[in-house]
């Protein structure tokens, strides 16, 4: 039952993983660059919801809305200032930028919210846990909720990209910048759109983090961000299935690794099993190997 | 009146001059080919005049007006479209989706009938409709290539070798494709290094060498001519 209830942690850990690799693998997947600043759109976003539950005492739910629409502005204003004006640049070059600001996101948050850690509101989801096999194994609420909503933002993801104009011309920019122009499809829109909807999953990820693990500061979206990077390569980068697959597996385990293994190795096993797994299929578990264009 | 006027475009790719002062046009319903060797700047020609490259200098006329600054993905809605080198089909688009996506400029009623007008034109393709297009045979990508760039009722179409890399009898199958399509009015810029079958098609030829004009004039005589037969013709 012990082992139950660390798979359903590893889940639900693994869940917010997802939420966060969806957005380095979509950006990754159609702009064709590495957005390291991701991890601290969540963190922004956790920030964003705790100052509407705990400041302006707005509802829970139009908390989230609040936090979404503020990291979908921020994801498209990083987009526009800091990586468009690279577009032809070396990816090194954008690279480079993407970790300038990821710095500059965490020392803004410093600068706005301090350095002592917040302790983000419990009122964010209050769902009743639920206990099966007669008491035996407890499902918390955040728990239940993180899964959920993992599951309900795959589904919806998936038949956006595959049923929708602008899903399929992001398909398109993935997979042939200049053919998708040909056809018509604005790039620097379809790429400030998948920046718009990356980072108001990731809003939603931050909020989903913080209700697991309230403690809240600048630099609370490093670590997850680095590993949701971690689970989006180990699903397959560019695959929207892979991150989830990635996210779930990287969660489950860090923390079966964490309860069995060794507390202090939790991290370890995790980038170990990265390494391995790259070692034996170099595009991840659900990549597609890159074919050359002749 | 010309539908497209080139006038001396000189395009670079960061240091190295690849159209010298390139100037030529093509008339409404004409079929006109680009011929030359490979390098001598024939895709990058296309390319500009698509907008997909920037000239440095000199015009590009389309239908009069003058489309320089325009981005390349407002020429679709122009009225030009162009059937890239190399295909550049979505690989792991279905056949029926990479059709949609050619219309993609247009409004959803209108993709429909244009989709069933393509799987009449090609009935292979509409064997194939569900299939991702990755797994097609190479000519097969060729047609479907040339249907989504149809997809948008260019009146201007343009090829960047549709016969590269396909077996003799699906060239003689491209090449009739073309001369349907001009038949039913469209006005063609057409790009190849198969200069015998690209001039027997044509009404007039300009030959590129090294980023620049070297010939032009009516294809039937160019076929005829000692130089091309020489350069390109191999005899």
């Amino acid at each position: 039952m012990i082992f139950l209830s660390n798979l359903v942690n590893g889940i639900s850990l693994g869940s917010i993983y997802a939420i966060i690799a969806l957005g380095y693998t979509m950006v990754y997947g159609i702009a064709k660059m590495l957005n390291f600043a991701h991890g601290d759109v969540i963190m922004i976003g956790a920030y964003i919801a705790f100052c509407a539950l705990q400041y302006w005492n707005v509802p829970p739910l139009l908390a989230l809305l609040i936090a979404m629409a503020f990291c979908t502005l921020l994801g498209i204003t990083i987009e526009g200032l800091a990586y468009r004006p690279l577009r032809q640049a070396t990816s090194l070059a954008v690279l480079i930028t993407a970790i300038g600001m990821s710095y500059l996101l965490q020392n803004l948050a410093l600068l706005i919210w301090g350095a002592n850690p917040k302790n983000f509101p419990s009122s964010m989801i209050q769902i009743p846990a639920i206990s099966l096999f007669g008491e035996q194994l407890r499902i918390s609420g955040v728990t239940l909720v993180t899964i959920l909503a993992n599951i309900v933002i795959m589904i919806l993801l998936t038949s956006f990209t595959m049923h929708t104009k602008l899903g399929k011309a992001m398909r398109c920019v993935s997979e042939d910048r200049g053919a998708a122009e040909l056809m018509g499809i604005n790039v620097n829109q379809t790429i400030s759109a998948t920046f718009a909807i990356g980072s108001a999953l990731a809003a939603i990820a931050g909020i989903l983090l913080c209700s697991a693990y309230p403690t809240l500061m600048p630099t609370t979206g490093s670590m997850p961000g680095i590993k949701a990077f971690t689970a989006a390569v180990f699903g397959g980068i560019g695959s929207i299935p892979g991150a989830m697959l990635g996210g779930v597996l990287l969660g489950v385990i860090e923390i079966l690794g964490k309860a069995y293994i060794s507390t202090e190795l939790g991290d370890a096993i995790v980038f170990a099993v990265l390494i391995i797994v790259l070692l034996v299929k170099p595009t991840g578990l659900l990549g597609k190997p890159q074919r050359e264009k002749v | 009146m010309s539908m497209l006027e080139i006038k001396d475009i000189h395009v670079y790719y960061g240091a190295i001059h690849a159209l010298k002062g390139v100037s030529f046009e093509v008339n409404e319903h004409e079929i006109v080919t680009l011929i030359g060797a490979n390098g001598a700047g024939k895709s990058t020609t296309l390319n500009t005049v698509v907008g997909l490259l920037k000239p440095r200098s000199g015009q590009i006329l389309f239908e009069g007006k003058n489309i320089n600054s325009i981005p390349a993905n407002k020429m679709v809605s122009l009225g030009m479209a162009l059937c890239p080198e190399g295909r550049r089909i979505f690989q792991q688009m279905t056949v029926k989706e990479n059709l949609e996506m050619g219309g993609f400029t247009r409004s959803p009623s209108e993709i429909a009938p244009s989709v069933e007008e393509m799987f009449t034109r090609f009935p292979r393709l509409k064997e194939r409709e569900k299939q991702i297009a990755g797994t097609l045979s190479g000519g097969e990508q060729q047609m479907l290539a040339m249907a989504r760039a149809l997809m948008s009722k260019p009146k201007l179409m343009m090829l960047d070798e549709p016969s590269m890399g396909l077996a003799p009898i699906l060239v003689e199958q491209i090449f009739d494709i073309i001369r349907e399509l001009h038949e039913a009015g469209t006005t063609i810029l057409l790009v190849e290094q198969n200069a015998q079958m690209a001039l027997s098609v044509a009404d007039r030829a300009y030959v590129l060498e090294t980023g620049r004009i070297s010939m032009s004039g009516d294809a039937k005589e160019l076929l005829e001519n000692d130089n091309v037969r020489k350069a390109y013709l191999g005899s």
